[in-house]
Parts: structure tokens; sequence; C-alpha cells
């Protein structure tokens, strides 16, 4: 533990909160405190301690503390560094896209499925490609759900169907076309590589060359999935953690509504 | 034996001659069935390796000569054994002429039956003899070195390269790691053939090949004669080359291997039959070359709930050691699995958790179990994480869990970096030594809620145990009574893959190893 972490040292800078100006926080305003954890290929000597701290100066960390170091492996070295940001950015100028539309309930889902659609609503849903985690879309869609949310095989006016993992994208389409589905839920858990980019790509393209791409909602899920990323790639949605049956299917049949696909 | 838990043993022995019929009587249906799989290890058990100019691998093409022949029923043994009278060659020099075209193994006029086992024999028992080597290797080196005692650390490796995966493990290695598991390619499982050849891509983990696992047990070894420990290395013998990647794996000294049928059938929507037959050889050779077989039960509760579903774990562990029992792995190899998946916001989690490791601990006595971290609900925040983690070690210690996966604070995020694993290391290692004997000095509650727990849990394995015994595996499998997940018996992949013997099959290493010295 070095002494600097108790530094009596008067703080010059403004302590007024300005959104145009936004800096982490650590325990008072725009301090730019952060933290970072990294190894190095190097031997934990000094020489690493220096370089860690270059680094954290490099990475715009002004007085970086090294608060912890040491050796992984003779060649590898890891590193807790401390530091104030001297970056900003202006939050007032962000504008990020979220999936935008009510979140209904169950009971809410069935009124608004027997009342704008008139039928059963045919969800099928799987992780592709060579993807073998299932937690995702089992959370979504299994009777039981997840956290206390149930999955759709629960709800009442949906057909749900889930295809399980490593379902490759030609079998995907085969089955959607097949149960005549009006929304496709496509989860991707393995990102090594991007891996996922290419597969999400590639249903896309599969489900143009079918001439059924407007027919369907199409959403995808995973931890590293975003909206945007979403959007990007041609899907109509996107979701990331702490996203449930709900939420997916408030949007998905509200879109089908308004992309009148009913 | 004393229970801490109050264990109702008459209900254990019941639940336990359940899960002996039913094994007896799948059993039946194994007995009288063999696979393509099944036959390619033959063909690398007789020595035959390498790959055409396509990369398919050797053993595929002769296997798939004797198929195309309809001559499987019989064994590839049969006809390798038949070629090499005629001939005068080597398997593998056969082989290489089948892959050339030059010989059709099913059209050569058959000889005399005893010669051609005579003739297979011999070269089976060269394999036998190297892989009982490989044993006593194993067991000098543990004897040089001495064993742990208390769990093994187990982490895994998975950059896709092994020459990456070399520097990782050697790495944990010397922060205290006990076993490496290098964890497969995502999708080989459902690959019908084993890649060949030191490997340099791979998504979500590393391919197994046996070059891969010869370079990754030559490094452990160095680095073990370094530290003066065994670093034992872990693989996986499940998917459609299930018994092929346990031969493998028995060639180039393997130590663990995750291997269950169910788990396949599950989770990666494999045939039922086929894997059944599979998993039979597979642990033969893995009980024949001292390789703990890991079990899969852990997964069930990645996707059920760990508190509802508990007793399937059980259900699936006593039917999990008499498959194992049958094919001739001793108690002492058996890594039966589960895992500590009880969602953190249930009040009295970790007793419910503290009380199910303490009653597999109980009913088990002298498996190796193997304990999985919390993956299900890990979440990001690696602060909580690692308490999550601590908790989950301290199960471990409190009960003798044997080989311990170690949790990552970066599950859900990547693969682990190499700092992941030192962290988790060093939090166990704290705890193990902190709370070394707390499990001795401690005694739990009568009447209790782990007490409660267990017997409920308990209760319910037996129940469903009976109804398995009544209805048969298959059916039970076909009503999606694990894991809540249906698979139909003529389903999933692989069927095709299934042959029925003929009256004069034979494989010659079933009874070299299971009846043959050790």
């Amino acid at each position: 533990m070095s002494a600097g972490q108790y530094s009596l040292e008067i703080k010059e800078f403004s302590k007024n909160l300005d959104l145009t100006k936004l800096r982490p926080y650590g325990d008072t305003m725009n301090d730019g405190k952060v933290q970072v954890s990294f190894t190095l290929p190097v031997e934990d000597n000094e020489k690493g301690v220096e370089a860690a701290l270059k680094l954290a100066k490099s990475m715009g960390l002004k007085d970086p503390n090294c608060a912890h170091h040491r050796s992984l492996d003779k060649e590898f070295s890891f590193y807790v560094v401390y530091g104030s940001l001297v970056h900003f950015v202006n939050y007032e100028d962000i504008h990020v896209q979220v999936v935008g539309v009510e979140i209904m309930d169950m009971k809410q889902v069935g009124e608004y499925i027997k009342e704008n659609i008139k039928r059963e609503v045919v969800i099928i849903g799987a992780s592709t490609g060579s993807d073998a985690h299932t937690v995702g879309i089992d959370a979504v869609m299994n009777m039981k759900g997840f956290a206390g949310h149930y999955g759709l095989e629960r709800y009442p006016m949906i057909e749900a169907y889930n295809l399980g993992s490593q379902v490759e994208n030609e079998e995907f389409v085969k089955k959607a076309i097949e149960l005549k589905a009006d929304v496709l839920l496509v989860s991707q858990t393995v990102t090594q590589k991007d891996i996922h980019i290419r597969n999400l790509t590639n249903l896309v393209e599969l489900l143009e060359a079918e001439g059924i791409r407007d027919k369907v909602v199409l959403i995808c899920g995973g931890p590293r999935i975003t909206h945007e990323l979403a959007k990007e790639l041609g899907y109509d949605a996107g979701f990331g953690p702490g996203k449930f049956a709900g939420d997916v299917v408030s949007f998905a049949i509200t879109e089908m509504v308004n992309r009148a696909i009913v | 034996m004393e229970s801490k838990l109050n264990l109702n043993w008459d209900l254990v022995e019941k639940a336990r001659q359940s899960a002996k019929n039913i094994a007896k009587d799948t059993q039946e249906f194994i007995d009288i069935h063999t696979t393509v799989t099944v036959e390619r290890t033959v063909c690398r058990l007789l020595g035959i390796d390498g790959v055409d100019e396509a990369f398919v691998p050797i053993p595929n093409i002769v296997v798939d000569n004797i198929k195309n022949g309809n001559g499987l029923g019989l064994g590839a043994s049969m006809f390798i054994g038949n070629a090499m009278v005629e001939t005068g060659l080597l398997p593998q020099e056969i082989a290489m002429s089948v892959s050339k075209g030059e010989i059709d193994l099913t059209k050569i006029p058959m000889h005399d039956e005893f010669e051609i086992k005579m003739a297979v024999e011999k070269v089976a028992k060269v394999m036998t003899s190297r892989i009982k080597e490989n044993r006593g290797i194993r067991e000098s080196y543990l004897e040089k070195f001495g064993d742990k005692s208390g769990p093994y650390l187990y982490v895994i490796v998975a950059t896709g390269n092994i020459y990456e995966d070399i520097v990782q493990a050697v790495a944990a290695a010397k922060q205290g790691a006990d076993v490496i598991a290098v964890i497969r390619s995502t999708g080989q499982s459902l690959l019908d053939y084993v890649p060949y050849g030191a490997t340099t891509e791979g998504f979500g983990g590393t391919l197994a090949t046996q070059e891969n696992f010869r370079l990754m047990r030559e490094a452990l070894d160095a680095v073990g004669e370094e530290l003066e420990r065994y670093i034992r290395l872990c693989n996986y013998c499940s998917g459609l080359c299930m018994p092929e990647i346990a031969a493998m794996g028995a060639i180039e000294r393997l130590d663990i291997m995750l291997n269950d049928a169910l788990y396949g059938i599950l989770f990666r929507d494999i045939n039922m039959q086929r894997t059944i037959v599979d998993q039979y050889f597979s642990r033969i050779i893995n009980g024949y070359a001292g390789v703990i077989i890991n079990t899969g039960e852990d997964n069930y509760l990645t996707t059920s709930d760990a508190v509802e579903e508990a007793h399937t774990v059980l259900a699936s562990q006593f039917i999990n050691e008499q498959f194992a029992l049958i094919a001739g792995i001793p108690e002492e190899q058996m890594g039966l699995g589960h895992a500590f998946e009880i969602s953190p916001d249930v009040e009295n989690s970790f007793l419910y958790e503290l009380a199910q490791a303490q009653m597999a601990r109980e009913i088990f006595p002298r498996a190796p179990l193997k304990y999985m971290p919390p993956t299900k609900f890990m979440t990001g925040d690696i602060f909580k994480g690692q308490v999550q983690d601590a908790l989950f070690n301290m199960v471990t210690i409190m009960t003798g869990q044997k080989i311990h996966l170690l949790g990552m604070i970066t599950e859900a995020i990547h693969t682990p970096f190499m700092s992941d694993r030192a962290l988790a290391i060093d939090n166990a290692q704290y705890i193990f030594r902190a709370m070394k004997d707390l499990g001795s000095e401690i005694s739990f509650k009568n009447g209790g809620i782990m007490e409660t727990r267990v017997d409920e849990v308990l209760s319910k394995a037996a129940d469903l145990i009976g109804e398995i015994e009544k209805e048969g595996l298959f059916s039970t499998i076909e009503q999606g009574k694990f894991a809540g997940i249906k698979r139909p018996l003529n389903g999933g992949r692989g069927l095709d893959g299934v042959i029925e013997k003929e009256k004069a099959y034979f494989n010659p290493f079933v009874d070299l190893m299971l009846k043959g010295e050790k």
C-alpha cells in the first residue's frame, strides 16, 4: 500500500456536475477515479510496474497508482492500477437506440394478440450455428423462464418452439417456413473471433434468399448483443442481458401489428 | 456408515438396486449392437492412424469400406484380421492400401476364424500393453511426487490454439492448478470423425486431436517435473466419437475424461441408441487406462431449476455408477458430477448446496466427485462473482469434493484470462487452508433444514429411479424426465451409425481390457 492513496492535497477541480463534461466518480465529483487490471507478458519487478504505470498514463490516467502487482508465471505479471481519467464525454450529446415499446405482462400479451392479430402467434427460437449454449434461449422460451419471468411456452395465444442448440441456419429457415413462424428468435452466446456476427449475418442472407425476411419479425439475443448491433446486422431488434420473455414478446407482437404481419 | 445428515440408507440401497436393474436392462441392448465409431476405435487400437490427402481420417476410410460391403456386423477386427492373414501386412499397411483403393476388405476370401483372431489378438496386445505402460508411468509419477490429499484444483484452457493453451496451462500449473482441462472447440461433439494433427484454430475451445493431446501431455509432464507435482490432463470423450477419443486419451496418457451418454443425448441431441453403445466401449477403455471419468449431471441444473430438479442429478449419478461398474470402472475412477447452481436469491441457498454436496459425498464415498462452480447465476459483476465462487469453495472443503472446477469471476463474459485463473486459484487455496478441518468439526442439526432437504431429494430420486426401472431408460428420456428435455428414440444425430452385431462379431479389446490384468 502506498501512502499516495491518502493524499491530503487540495483537489483543484470543479466539484459541480457538468453533464457536458462527464467523468468517472470515485468519492468526489469530477475526480475521474477509475480502476484497471491487466496482465503484462513480462517478469514481475520494478520495470514491470513502471511499464504498467506508463500504460496507465497512455490510457489517460493521471497520477496512476499501482495498488497491486504479482507474478503469474516467470514471464507474466498482473497489475491493479488506480488513477484519475483525464478524458470526459458530453452526456447531453449521446443518443442510443433502444427497443422502444411498452412492456406488457402475460395477460396483456394474450389480450393484445386476440384483439390485434386474432390468431395464435408462432414463435421459434434456437441457438444457431455451432453455438451449444442454450441458457439464453431457454430463459426466454421454456415454460419455467428465468428469475421469476415465465417463458413464452407459458404465454396464452403463443405457440412457442424451442429448437435447442447447434441448429444450422439452413435448418432454422426450413423450420421457420414449415411452422409458418411469425417471429424468429436467435440466441448467440459464443462470440470468440466474432463468429456470432458472421452467423447472424448469414441468417439474414438466407431469409432474404428465401424471400421471407419481410414476412417475419427477426430478433437476436445474447450476452454481447445490443439493439444497435442487431439493427446494424439487419435484425428488427436485439436483446442483451437482463431482458426476459416479456420484453421480447412485447416488441415482437407490437412490431407484427406495426408492419401488418397479421 | 455414519451419516451427518441422518440419510435413509434403506432408500439409498433401494435406489442403487433399481439403478442396477436399469443398467442391466439397457446393457442387453448395448450387447447386441456396435457403431461406426466403436469400429473406428478398434482400428485405432490396432494401430491405424493418419489421414488421406483430403484430410479424411484413415480409420473412417477403413470402416466406411467395411460398412459399404455390409460387413460391419462382424466387426472391423474380423476384416482387418482376415486381410492380415491374407497379406501378412500390419493393420496400418492394410489401411493405407484401403485408402488408396487397392484393397476392398469385404471382398477378400474369408480365412479360418481362429487364424484371424490369433493375428488380431497379437496386434491388439501391443496396444493394451502400451496403455498399461501409460498407467504405470502415471502411477510412478504419483509415487515419486505423492498425490494431493485435498481437492484437485481444476482449471480450463480454451484459446483455440494448442500452443497458446500450453502457455496458459503451464502458468496455471505454476499457480497451483492440479488438473488442466482443454475445452473442445464448440461443435466438435457433432463431428463423426476426429480431426488430425496439431491445431491452432477453434471456437470457444481447441479441437481434441491425438497430436494436441500429446503436445499438452508433454508440456504438463515437463512443468510437473519442475514443480514436483503430477499435473493431470483432462479432455472430453463425449459426442459422436466418444470411444475414439477415449482410445486417443488412453494412448497419450490423459487422466480425466468427461464421459457421459446422457449429456450428449440431452444437450447435443445425439441419438440415444448410438451414444449409449459408444459409452460402453469408451468406459471400458477409460477403466482399463486408469482414467477418471467425469459425468455430466451438473448440466441438468444449467437448464432446470437447481432446487426443484436436484433429485434428477442424484438419480443420474446412481445410474452412471452402475453403467460404469458394468464397464469395469472402479468407484475410485468415477467422477460423478454435480454443481453449485442454486440462485443466490434463494434464502438458505448455501445450506441446500452444503446439504446436497454432503449427501453426494456420503452416498458415493469412494468416488472422486466432480463439483462444478456457479455459472448460471454469474452475471458479469466480477466482484459479486468472487463471493459466489468463495461460497462454492467452502462447500467443497467442508464436504470433501475431489475434482473441484474453479469458478471464474469472468464466467459469462469470456473464456478465462490468465489472471482470472490466478485469482480463482488464490481464492480456493485461501479457503481450503483457512477452513481445512471445518467439515470434520461440525455436525448438523437433527431434523434441521439440511437433513430435511436431503431427505426430500433422496426420496424424489428414489421415486424417479423406480419409475425408470419400470419404463426403461430410453422411454424415460423420450418423456423428458431429465433436464426437461425430450429426445426421441430414433431422433438426433448418429443413428445411421448403429449396427446390429452378427453372431460371429468380435472385438478383441473388450475381453483384453475387461478381463485382462490392469
